[in-house]
């Protein structure tokens, strides 16, 4: 791997060449590099591209690193990758994908996540979203994400999107057993032209399944961001949607959360707020000697942080 | 020292033009300076111009004879000015430890940061991390705002109603900060109170009322002229102030 592609994964992955534990590096639509551990498994799909992450149950503490990344200008990569966490395991995955793209055409990646978390296993999946390059060429990419929670499983979901995605259009599917949960944490930065759009979609089908769908996003220049997020409760449930956007420039936003209750015993909350950062925040940033610029830069952060 | 000449600030409102501050003259160099006086009489609004964050219509501010009139809210912050807000202002995502470094003006580790927070009463560990939002109570972020321009060890330290919103039991303790940093913190501090514990640990006592300078004095000359316009309101706070208890 050339240093390009070192920064990109530091960037998305937080890893250098080769992690502690499990680890796939897919680098320009073939595979880079592989580890597997005693209790990971990562084997390459036959009918087509992708690999099946097989966690054994009862595995608890491991770490895998599944990046992505893209330094041919003009690549489209797609991607199906499963994950099938085992009973009683407690794991983090760290995927994301980087795009260095110099030069004039698209470079694209679509992955297509399915979980399959087993029952009282614990997981949490972290994945990063970056594009950079000075050629023309638009850096795009729309994840899936499909989720299958048994029996008091627990999954939480850090997704983020901060800089360098001309176009993305990420949906995500949840489906909760009996005593299941999911959190999933949403950032997104975007600027110049960029648009993003988010398509959560939760079915909170078992007994006390319960969702919390959170997203945070700045929206600049003359960018555009839409939100959806659907929770439907089926049982004796709990589901929390909020999105909360600040909008800057000349950039839209739109928000639409749908919560629909299909038994008595569900209960769901819904909140969306979308506005300029307000003005007390940057004088008071200010009076503590702060420009303007560097104020909202801090708030911004804060915000995404 | 700070000084104020010929201040003027008018605003515009449905009835037409109304003078909010009238040629208003101060000379500030002791150490605790209280503003006080009825409510609409100008006080926020005089706190806010020296700030810079109001321009006045007309009138200089001079700050150790340096011409600040025209400067911004960064500049005059970088030459020594803190405000601390009379409504905190809340912030999604920055920790109190987020705000604390930010008033430094450096990075400070968590014992510094935990240091001005336990000077304004707050057990710093449970605090460092919270963000600075409604989750806080407003006694919470009150004195929270207050470490923040601890933090910056200023010429000029404004707040505007310090008592604002928060609950008795707070407030004794707010008393206590300020005793305190009247007798550790070096350059002027000006507090706009309605309070009298507030007036009675002043050095100068300034009122403002109807746009205009009142009076400006020591404790001794103008705190029992306050209390004694409110005889037939509340003797005993008029006994007091006579030392009849």
């Amino acid at each position: 791997m050339n240093g390009t592609e070192l920064e990109l994964l530091k960037i998305i992955a937080d890893m250098g060449a080769s992690p502690d534990g499990a680890y796939n590096i897919r680098s320009n639509g073939q595979l880079a590099d592989r580890h597997i551990t005693e209790n990971i498994d990562i084997k390459t799909k036959t009918d087509r591209p992708g690999i099946d992450i097989i966690i054994k149950a009862g595995t608890v503490g491991e770490t895998v690193h599944i990046p992505v990344i893209i330094s041919e200008t003009g690549l489209n990569d797609l991607v199906y990758n499963d994950f099938i966490i085992g009973e009683n395991a407690d794991v983090t995955i760290i995927a994301g994908c980087g795009i260095h793209n110099c030069g004039e055409k698209e470079s694209r990646h679509d992955g297509i996540h399915t979980f399959f978390v087993g029952k009282n296993a614990k997981v949490k999946y972290i994945e990063k979203h970056y594009g950079e390059g000075d050629g023309n060429g638009e850096n795009n990419m729309n994840p899936t994400t499909v989720v299958n929670i048994a029996e008091g499983g627990y999954m939480e979901m850090d997704t983020a999107q901060i800089k360098g995605i001309d176009s993305t259009n990420r949906v995500t599917k949840a489906r909760l057993s009996d005593g299941a949960s999911l959190v999933i944490h949403e950032k997104i930065m975007t600027h110049g032209r960029q648009t993003a759009e988010t398509d959560f979609t939760v079915d909170l089908d078992g007994k006390n399944s319960s969702a919390n769908v959170v997203s945070r996003s700045v929206a600049k220049d003359n960018s555009f961001q839409r939100f959806l997020s659907k929770i439907n409760g089926n049982n004796v449930c709990s589901g929390h949607t909020e999105c909360d956007a600040i909008i800057m420039d000349n950039a839209k936003v739109t928000a639409i959360p749908e919560i629909t209750a299909n038994s008595i015993d569900a209960s769901l909350i819904h909140e969306a707020a979308i506005g300029k950062i307000a003005g007390d925040q940057l004088i008071k940033l200010m009076t503590l000697g702060l420009t303007e610029a560097e104020a909202e830069e801090q708030i911004i952060n804060g915000f995404l942080k | 020292m700070l000084e104020l000449k010929n201040i003027s600030f008018s605003a515009e409102n449905e009835t037409g033009k109304k003078e909010i501050l009238k040629n208003i003259n101060l000379k500030i160099d002791e150490s605790f300076v209280v503003i006080t006086g009825p409510n609409g009489g100008g006080k926020s609004t005089l706190a806010k111009i020296i700030a810079g964050i109001i321009t006045p219509v007309s009138g200089q501010i001079l700050l150790d004879g340096e011409d600040i009139t025209h400067l911004s809210i960064t500049e005059r912050a970088k030459k020594g000015i803190s405000f601390a807000f009379q409504q905190p202002v809340h912030f999604k995502g920055l920790t109190v430890y987020d705000l604390m470094g930010l008033a430094a003006g450096k990075k400070i580790g968590i014992n510094e940061a935990c240091d001005y927070l336990s000077q304004v009463g707050l057990c710093a560990r449970d605090y460092i991390n919270r963000e600075v939002n409604s989750s806080l109570s407003g006694g919470e972020l009150k004195r929270i705002e207050i470490a923040t321009v601890l933090a910056r060890s200023s010429k000029v330290t404004i707040f505007d109603e310090p008592e604002a919103g928060i609950d008795l039991w707070s407030f004794g303790n707010l008393i206590q900060v300020f005793e305190k940093m009247h007798n550790n913190l070096g350059g002027s501090i000006i507090i706009i109170s309605h309070q009298e514990r507030i007036l009675n640990i002043a050095d100068k006592i300034v009122v403002l009322g109807g746009g205009e300078l009142r009076a400006t004095g020591t404790k001794a000359d103008i705190l029992p002229e306050i209390l004694g316009t409110v005889d037939s309101g509340c003797k005993i706070l008029a006994d007091n102030a006579k030392g009849a208890y």
